[in-house]
């Protein structure tokens, strides 16, 4: 196992490196320069202008430039926000709990519906049951999260006025106050990221537990006379579970796509509203910077599931 | 349930095609007199902040986010295809480069990436193309170039097993260029997979067009596309409910459909899958 964790480690390096190669070659392909103001300006003499340029570096070929910014990088010099004035890297650290906590909570949420549905449903397949709960996963998995975010604003916040729907980071509330404050204003964004993974994860659940329910192995397990819970949950999920996580490995990428909507339609303060801000203010360094940390996560977490994989499938740790 | 599918996307294509020259009202009349109004028969969904009529915004940016639906789909099936095609036909050392390529891709955080893209590039491609045509030709490419992955494995793994197939031995035996054999021979029976894989794309690139327009990063403020009309819907959702509702749902139905029509073409190229 050992090896194993170390050798999936030591590929998590270089996709982290061509990650940084693709980040860093759009940012230098794309138009614009970061001196286009001091061209204008007729205060700067174009002598002291171009004295800056070659100063920080900017005729340099472009592989040392990235070999500089990779170092830099390395450093935790992630560079000075044009907009709020901070170090980028205090500035997403700032952002990072909030939005590790949500996307936690709801892939929990997800596991916590995805499991006994899928799990219930493909016990019986084509029962009522297992139909009403395809079709109500299909809808899930079809309705965009955008949409799933105003249609629960509309009915918990402005019809019922059950639930806050702004995010606020700043509750005066000590104690329990403090926390219930917290989670009444997490449960919406928490549902509508969970329903949402959730129902693409009751498909392929079900699915595969179908594929493994009809293997000879579970007829035997059967024909001993074990228990059909015992037969279900120690047999059949543990040999299904595994497409599953390769499955929700590459789903990652999409569940932080979806953070990102739903941090910006309940204005939650986290690294993803942060990443829109600096878009559309035209802040590049915190871009370049939430942009690198979003691929770290999507890295970090292929990285969980490839150690969940070699746990639940010990043949592939001795590979 | 394909088939109802299928009859909800044609129908929709349809409006979206036809609608524009039956419903007659123009996007941009704005009316003051008749701002946020609920659906009427003067204006069937209702009207908007402006006053400006719904159903024929709806019309024409159902136009755009199917047109981009279909395009990038096509984007991600031809780069998917060539990829996983030159790395079924190589192997050896071309194959693992182009699949580190692929997985590097798959790894991508994509939305972030999408949202870079198209704040670096937008205002240079605007002025080669104008406003409306830049903008398509940028999420076209970068959606379809965010979604060639899975397709180009799956082209890869049939290839695996076609190229050692006896009629393409056959063709090999008979002097067919290896440009033939593929073009003739493998790939039209690689298609099955592929062409449930991009109807499935058709639904994703229409929901990541419609995240970007909701996210303020699609098309310009003035062009209705779904997304956009969500986004410009969702300060007044206490007070015109109906203006978010109308655009949600036609991006839903139309995922809805597609996703439908994709499990339908599944069942139907792979019976392996049927009980």
């Amino acid at each position: 196992m050992g090896t194993y964790i170390l050798r999936r480690l030591l590929i998590a390096v270089p996709s982290l490196l061509g990650i940084s190669v693709v980040l860093f070659t759009v940012l230098a392909l794309a138009p614009g320069d970061p001196f286009e103001e001091l061209a204008t300006n007729p205060n700067v003499p174009p002598e002291v202008r171009l004295a800056l340029r070659a100063k920080f570096g900017l005729d340099d070929p472009i592989w040392q430039r990235y070999f500089h910014w990779l170092t830099a990088m390395l450093h935790g010099d992630w560079g000075f926000s044009f907009i709020s004035r901070v170090d980028v890297d205090q500035l997403i650290l700032q952002r990072l709990p909030v939005t590790l906590v949500i996307i936690g909570a709801s892939q929990v949420l997800a596991l916590l519906v995805a499991l006994p549905v899928g799990i219930y449903s493909a016990a019986r397949p084509y029962s009522w049951f297992d139909r009403i709960a395809s079709s109500l996963a299909f809808v899930g998995f079809s309705l965009p999260t955008f949409f799933t975010g105003l249609l629960f604003i509309l009915l918990f916040s402005i019809t019922l006025d059950w639930l806050p729907f702004v995010y606020r980071a700043d509750i005066t509330a000590t104690g329990w106050a403090w926390w219930w404050e917290h989670i009444r204003q997490s449960i919406m964004p928490v549902m509508v990221l969970g329903l949402f993974q959730g129902a693409s994860w009751t498909r392929y659940v079900r699915s595969s537990v179908l594929d493994v329910i009809r293997l000879d192995y579970v007829t035997t397990a059967r024909s001993k006379g074990l228990k059909e819970r015992v037969v279900i949950l120690k047999h059949v999920v543990r040999n299904a579970l595994i497409p599953v996580v390769t499955l929700v490995a590459l789903q990652m990428p999409a569940v932080f796509g979806g953070a990102i909507v739903t941090e910006q339609i309940f204005r939650i303060p986290g690294i993803g509203s942060l990443l829109i801000d600096a878009i559309l203010r035209n802040d590049t360094p915190v871009v370049m910077a939430v942009t690198f940390v979003f691929a770290c996560l999507v890295i970090v977490f292929n990285l969980i599931a490839d150690l969940l994989y070699g746990w639940l499938d010990p043949r592939i740790s001795f590979r | 349930m394909a088939v109802v599918g299928l009859c909800v996307l044609v129908a929709m294509v349809l409006a979206v095609m036809l609608g524009p020259s039956l419903w007659k009202v123009s996007i941009n009349d704005i009316d003051f007199g008749a701002r946020l109004n609920g659906p009427s028969l003067a204006h069937p969904l209702g009207t908007d902040d402006l006053g400006q009529d719904l159903l024929s915004r709806m019309l024409y940016g159902g136009r755009i986010s199917l047109a981009v639906g279909l395009a990038a789909m096509l984007m991600a099936m031809l780069v998917g295809v060539t990829i996983g095609a030159v790395a079924g036909m190589a192997r050896g050392s071309v194959d693992a480069a182009l699949m580190w390529l692929t997985d590097l891709f798959l790894s991508l955080p994509q939305l972030p990436l999408l949202m870079l893209l198209i704040y670096l590039f937008r205002d240079s491609l605007k002025g080669v193309f104008g406003p409306e045509l830049g903008v398509f030709i940028l999420i076209v490419a970068v959606i379809g170039g965010f979604r060639w992955m899975p397709v180009a494995r799956l082209v890869r793994a049939q290839f695996f097993s076609l190229r050692e197939k006896e009629y393409v031995e056959a063709a090999r035996a008979l002097g067919a260029s290896t440009l033939r054999q593929v073009v003739r021979h493998i790939l039209p029976n690689a298609l099955g997979p592929v062409i449930v894989a991009g109807t499935i794309d058709v639904a994703a690139a229409i929901l990541a067009e419609s995240t970007l327009s909701f996210l303020g990063l699609g098309f310009p403020p003035d062009i209705p596309t779904w997304g956009r009309l969500l986004f410009d819907s969702k300060d007044y959702l206490d007070i015109a409910p109906h203006w978010a509702m109308t655009a949600g749902t036609a991006v839903f139905l139309a995922v809805l459909a597609i996703n439908f029509i994709g499990d339908g073409l599944r069942d139907a190229l792979d019976p392996r899958k049927v009980m």
